[in-house]
C-alpha cells in the first residue's frame, strides 16, 4: 500500500464509533420493551449508610462474571441526603441537573436536599457514558425513572411494613413517606436501612408517573453546580491537579499527516524548566494519535515557551494539501453537470419541471467551521502499576477505555478514566484524540503529565464541520404548490468510496422538502482534513440550504411562506412516509405546531418599516420539532441589527425549563455567531484560522434578545442541545430577503459583505 | 523573590518561575487558584480576566513580574467575608452558566465595571463585556444577572 492509501485508509476508519453514535440518534428513544429485560436486581447497603438502587444489565456484563451491584444511580443517607449518580459527561448542556431532576422526580425525593454528583466511568455499571446527538435525555429517560420509582417503591414498602399497613395505603413526597389513616411519617432516611433489606420491586410493577403528576419536572431550576462556578472551584479538565504531576506540550504537523523528520532537541531540552522532549511516531490516526513532539516540563507556561521555540522538520510526502480555494472551483465545475444515477429518484422530476409554473435554480454553499470548546484540549495521564488513570474532559467516556486500552495494551479494566466537567463540547469531544495523546506521553513519563494544547493547536488540529456545495432546481407547479426538488450535493471523501463525517445528506431532509418529485445526488471530492460532527451534524448546514430555498420556491410560487411550509409539512409523498416506529421520528402535527405558534409568536404579516424583515425556518432535527423566527433590520452598508430570535420547540415535557430556555438560547445564537461570520479556510493543507482574533465568535454586544417557547406534549423527551441550531440561518437569511430583497446564498455571510 | 497580594493573602512564587510567566500560569499551576481559565493566550477571550488593583486585566498576557506589590483579586477572592458578590449571587439566580468555563472571567469583568459604573445602562455593559466571549452564548442571561446585580431588575431588559 502506498504511503498516501495507507493514510486514507487509516483516516476513513478514524470515526466509527463517531458514526455508530450517529446512527444511534436516528433511531431514539429506544423502542418500548428494552428496557422491560433489565430488572432490578438488588438493594444493597453500601458501608452501612444507606440505601443503593441498582440494575442488572443484561448480556456480556453479566456473564462475565461482573460484579453483582450493578447501574447504581441513586444513594439515600441516613441524614435523609439523597444522593444521585450522574452517569453522563457534563459539557454545558445541563445534563447533570437534568438527570438528578428526572429521578427525583418519580422518586418524590426532597429536591432541596438532592446532592448531584458525577459517577465514575465504568461501563460495566453504567453502560455506555457519553454525550452526543442530542441523545443524553431519550437514551436516559426510562432507564432513570425506574430508577427513582423503584427507589420510592422499596421506601414506602420499608415503612409499610414497620407500620404494618398495606403499602397501597401510603404515599411519598418531599422526601417522607406518610399513612394518612395513622397520621404516621418517616423520612426516607430513617427508612433507608430497611430498604435496603427487603427484595427489589419487579420493573413490571412500577407505575411511572404521568405528566399532570409531576411535581419537579418542567419548573424552573438553577444548575447543581452553578455555585462552584461562580466561585471558581476546580471542575474542569484543565483544573486537575495531581500531585508530583508534570505538564507537556505537544506539536503537530500543520498539514495532517506531515510526520517528524527531526527537531532542535538539544537546544529545547536546555531551555528553562523544560524536563525532557521526544517525537512520538502515533498511530497514524486523527483520532488517535499522529505523529508530533512531545515536551515535558515543570509547568505550563515552560511547556508552552519551550514550544514557541521548537523547530520541527515534517516530511510533507503524505501530508494533506487540501486547498478551499481549490475545493471552490472545483465544485462549481462539478455543479453543472447532474449526476447520471442519483441515489434517490421519486416520481418523475423531468416531468414536473417540464409542466412547471415556475422552476427556481440557485448554488448554495458554506465553509468549514472549528467546534472551538472555549476549554482546549487538555488530559491529564498517569501511568503507574500497570495502570493508565486518565483525567479528561470528554464527551465519550466509555470509547475512550476501548482506544487507550487498545494502545497501551493493557486490558480495559486497567484504564481508568476520571470525566470532568467540560468547558463546551459540541461534538468536538466525541473524539478523544487529546487523552490518547496523553496516554501516549504519559507511557513515557515516569509522573502523572497534564496535557496542555495551546488554542492554536485546537483551531490547526479539530474535526471540522466539513464546508459543502449544492446545486439546487425546483419547481412549483400550478397551484402554487412544491411539484419537485432536485439537488445535487457536491461534499468531500477521503476514501473514495463514503462522504466524510458530518458531510453526507442529513436523514431528516425528506420531511422538510417533502415533494412528490425527488431528486438527490452526490459527488465527492477528495479531503484529508479531519472533519466530524459538529452541533446539529449535517443539519446545521443543510437547513440553511433548504429552508432558505423553500423560501425562494414560496418567493417563486407567490405564496405566504408560513403557508407553503404548512403544505409541504402536511403533504402525503407515499414514498416518504414515516414508518411507525420509535417516537422520535417526524411527526407532520408536531411540525405544524411549532411552525404556527412560531410565525404567531414573531408577528408574522405584521407590516414593518422598510429596511426590516421578518424571516422564519423550521426543522426536525435529532428529535427535536423546531421553528425560529428572525426579526431585523439592514443599513446600506449591509450592517444587520437582530431585533429579536423566536424560538419554538417541541422535544415533549420540559425537564429543566430554566435549562432547555438556556439550550434554545444558546443554539440560536451559536447558529447566528456562525452564519455571520465563522469560517475555516485551508491552504497547502494548513488551517488558515489560529485564534479567536480571526475567527471571530459572536459577542455580548451583537447578542438579539432569544424569546423561546415550548409546546409541550406527552412525547417521550429529546434532547435540546442540538435542534435550536439548525433552521436560525435560514430565518436569518429569509430576513434579509424580506428586508432587502437580496438573497443569501452563502456561509458565513460576511464573505457577502455583511456584518453583524 | 517575587511576592504577590492575591485575594488579601501575601503569596510568595518560587525563585525558578521564570518572571515573563503570564500571571495566569502562576495562579493556576504554582498558586493552585484554577479560577482564572485559559482560553486563547492572546488577550482575545476574557476567560483569564482578574483584578489588578481593582482593575480588570487579561491575566494570560501579563508578566506576573509586572504586579509584584500590586493587590491582585481573582474569582475565589471576590466573595467578602464568606458572603457572595451581588454578581456571583445573580449568576447563580439567573441560571447564567452553561459549560460554566467562560464565566469566572466574565463576572470578574463585570465587577470592574460595577465599581466603575454602579448603574450600567445596557450600552454600557455591552462596551465593557464585549471582550469577554462566551461560546455557549448565554449572553442574555449574563446582561440579565448584571443588571439585577446592579439593582435595576433582571428581566425584560432593554437593549441600549
Amino acid at each position: 500500500m502506498s504511503a498516501a492509501a495507507d493514510m486514507m485508509s487509516k483516516f476513513s476508519q478514524s470515526d466509527a464509533y463517531v458514526a455508530a453514535l450517529i446512527r444511534d440518534a436516528e433511531t431514539l428513544p429506544m423502542p418500548a420493551g428494552t428496557m422491560g429485560r433489565r430488572g432490578f436486581l438488588k438493594l444493597t447497603t453500601v458501608g452501612g449508610v444507606g440505601l443503593v438502587l441498582a440494575f442488572h444489565l443484561p448480556g456480556k456484563a453479566m456473564a462475565a462474571g461482573a460484579p453483582k451491584v450493578l447501574n447504581a444511580f441513586v444513594r439515600v443517607s441516613p441524614d435523609n441526603v439523597v444522593t444521585i449518580y450522574s452517569k453522563g459527561p457534563e459539557i454545558g448542556q445541563g445534563i447533570k441537573t437534568a438527570f438528578g431532576l428526572i429521578i427525583a422526580e418519580e422518586m418524590d425525593a426532597d429536591w432541596k436536599t438532592v446532592v448531584v454528583e458525577q459517577a465514575r466511568v465504568n461501563p460495566k455499571v453504567y453502560g455506555y457514558q457519553g454525550a452526543g446527538g442530542s441523545t443524553s435525555i431519550p437514551r436516559g429517560w426510562d432507564q432513570l425513572r425506574q430508577a427513582g420509582a423503584g427507589a420510592k417503591a422499596m421506601l414506602i414498602a420499608a415503612a409499610a411494613k414497620q407500620w404494618n399497613v398495606p403499602a397501597s395505603e401510603c404515599t411519598a413526597q418531599d422526601s417522607l413517606v406518610h399513612h394518612k389513616a395513622s397520621g404516621k411519617s418517616a423520612t426516607y432516611g430513617a427508612l433507608a436501612e430497611a430498604a435496603a433489606k427487603l427484595p427489589a420491586p419487579d420493573v413490571a410493577s412500577l407505575k411511572l408517573k404521568t405528566r399532570s403528576e409531576y411535581r419537579l419536572l418542567g419548573k424552573r431550576y438553577t444548575g447543581v453546580d452553578n455555585m462552584k462556578v461562580v466561585t471558581g472551584q476546580p471542575l474542569f479538565g484543565i483544573d486537575v491537579q495531581v500531585p508530583g504531576m508534570v505538564y507537556a506540550s505537544y506539536t503537530k504537523c500543520p498539514a495532517v499527516g506531515g510526520k517528524v523528520a527531526g527537531f532542535n532537541a538539544d537546544e529545547i531540552k536546555k531551555m528553562p524548566g523544560v524536563i525532557d522532549a521526544f517525537a512520538l511516531e502515533g498511530t497514524g490516526k486523527p483520532v488517535e494519535v499522529m505523529p508530533g513532539v512531545a515536551i515535558i516540563a515543570n509547568s505550563t507556561w515552560a511547556a508552552f515557551k519551550a514550544k514557541n521555540a521548537l523547530k520541527v522538520q515534517w516530511d510533507e510526502s503524505a501530508a494533506s494539501k487540501d486547498s478551499t480555494t481549490a475545493h471552490e472551483a472545483k465544485a462549481k465545475e462539478i455543479a453543472a453537470s447532474f449526476p447520471a444515477n442519483p441515489a434517490v429518484n421519486v416520481g418523475n422530476v423531468d416531468a414536473a419541471f417540464a409542466n412547471a409554473a415556475k422552476t427556481v435554480e440557485a448554488y448554495y454553499d458554506y465553509g468549514f467551521v472549528s467546534h472551538s470548546p472555549l476549554e482546549p484540549m487538555n488530559t491529564t495521564a498517569y501511568w503507574h502499576d500497570g495502570v493508565m488513570e486518565i483525567w479528561s474532559p470528554t464527551q465519550q467516556a466509555t470509547p475512550g477505555l476501548a482506544l487507550v486500552s487498545n494502545m497501551v495494551g493493557v486490558p480495559e479494566d486497567n484504564v481508568i478514566i476520571h470525566q470532568t466537567r467540560c468547558g463546551g463540547g459540541f461534538g468536538r469531544r466525541l473524539m478523544n484524540d487529546y487523552m490518547m495523546e496523553a496516554a501516549a506521553i504519559a507511557l513515557k513519563v515516569k509522573a502523572p503529565v497534564k496535557l496542555q494544547w495551546k488554542r492554536e493547536d485546537d483551531f490547526a488540529h479539530d474535526f471540522y464541520r466539513p464546508g459543502g456545495f449544492h446545486q439546487l432546481k425546483g419547481a412549483v407547479d400550478k397551484d402554487g404548490r412544491l411539484d419537485a426538488w432536485q439537488e445535487h450535493f457536491i461534499t468531500y471523501t477521503t476514501d473514495g468510496k463514503t462522504e466524510v463525517s458530518g458531510g453526507n445528506y442529513s436523514a431528516n431532509l425528506p420531511y422538510t422538502t417533502k415533494a412528490p418529485n425527488v431528486r438527490r445526488a452526490t459527488s465527492m471530492m477528495p479531503l484529508l482534513t479531519p472533519t466530524g460532527p459538529w452541533r446539529g451534524p449535517r443539519d446545521n448546514a443543510q437547513v440553511f440550504v433548504n429552508q432558505s430555498f423553500m423560501h425562494e420556491l414560496a418567493v417563486a410560487a407567490n405564496r405566504d411562506h408560513v403557508e407553503f411550509l404548512l403544505d409541504v409539512v402536511a403533504r402525503d409523498v407515499p414514498d416518504l412516509r414515516v414508518k411507525p416506529g420509535p417516537n422520535a421520528t417526524f411527526n407532520p402535527q408536531r411540525a405544524a405546531g411549532v411552525i404556527k405558534l412560531c410565525a404567531e409568536k414573531a408577528g408574522w404579516g405584521k407590516k414593518r418599516p422598510k429596511g426590516t424583515g421578518l424571516g422564519l425556518a423550521w426543522a426536525f432535527s435529532y428529535g427535536g420539532h423546531v421553528a425560529e423566527a428572525v426579526e431585523l433590520s439592514v443599513d446600506d452598508k449591509k450592517k444587520i441589527t437582530v431585533h429579536k430570535i423566536v424560538v419554538v420547540s417541541d422535544v415533549g415535557p420540559v425537564i429543566n425549563l430554566s435549562g432547555a430556555e438556556n439550550q434554545a438560547q444558546g443554539g440560536a445564537i451559536d447558529g447566528l455567531s456562525t452564519a455571520m461570520g465563522l469560517d475555516i479556510s485551508m491552504e497547502d493543507g494548513r488551517i488558515q484560522q489560529a485564534n479567536f482574533n480571526n475567527y471571530p465568535v459572536l459577542r455580548i454586544r451583537s447578542a438579539p434578545p432569544v424569546e423561546v417557547h415550548f409546546i409541550q406534549s406527552d412525547f417521550p423527551p429529546t434532547g435540546l442541545g442540538e435542534p435550536a441550531v439548525p433552521p436560525l440561518a435560514a430565518a436569518l437569511g429569509n430576513a434579509i430577503f424580506a428586508a432587502t430583497g437580496e438573497r443569501v446564498r452563502t456561509m458565513p455571510l460576511k464573505k457577502l459583505g455583511y456584518s453583524i | 523573590m517575587l511576592r504577590l497580594l492575591v485575594n488579601g493573602t501575601e503569596r510568595v512564587v518560587a525563585d525558578d518561575v521564570d518572571p515573563e510567566t503570564p500571571l495566569l500560569w502562576v495562579l493556576r499551576d504554582h498558586l493552585g487558584l484554577v479560577g482564572a481559565k485559559y482560553g486563547c493566550g492572546i488577550g482575545a477571550c476574557g476567560a483569564c480576566t482578574v483584578h489588578v488593583d481593582g482593575k480588570a486585566v487579561r491575566s494570560c498576557t501579563l508578566p506576573v513580574s509586572q504586579v509584584a506589590s500590586k493587590k491582585v483579586t481573582t474569582i475565589e477572592g471576590l466573595a467578602e467575608n464568606g458572603k457572595l458578590h451581588p454578581l456571583q449571587q445573580a449568576w447563580i439566580d439567573a441560571d447564567v452558566p452553561q459549560c460554566g468555563y467562560c464565566q469566572a472571567g466574565q463576572i470578574m469583568n463585570a465587577a470592574a465595571l460595577l465599581n466603575e459604573k454602579p448603574k450600567p445602562t445596557e450600552a454600557d455593559i455591552h462596551m465593557a463585556m464585549t471582550g469577554n466571549m462566551c461560546r455557549c452564548a448565554c449572553y442574555t442571561r449574563i446582561r440579565s444577572a448584571i443588571m439585577t446585580a446592579s439593582n435595576q431588575g433582571g428581566s425584560n431588559v432593554r437593549r441600549g
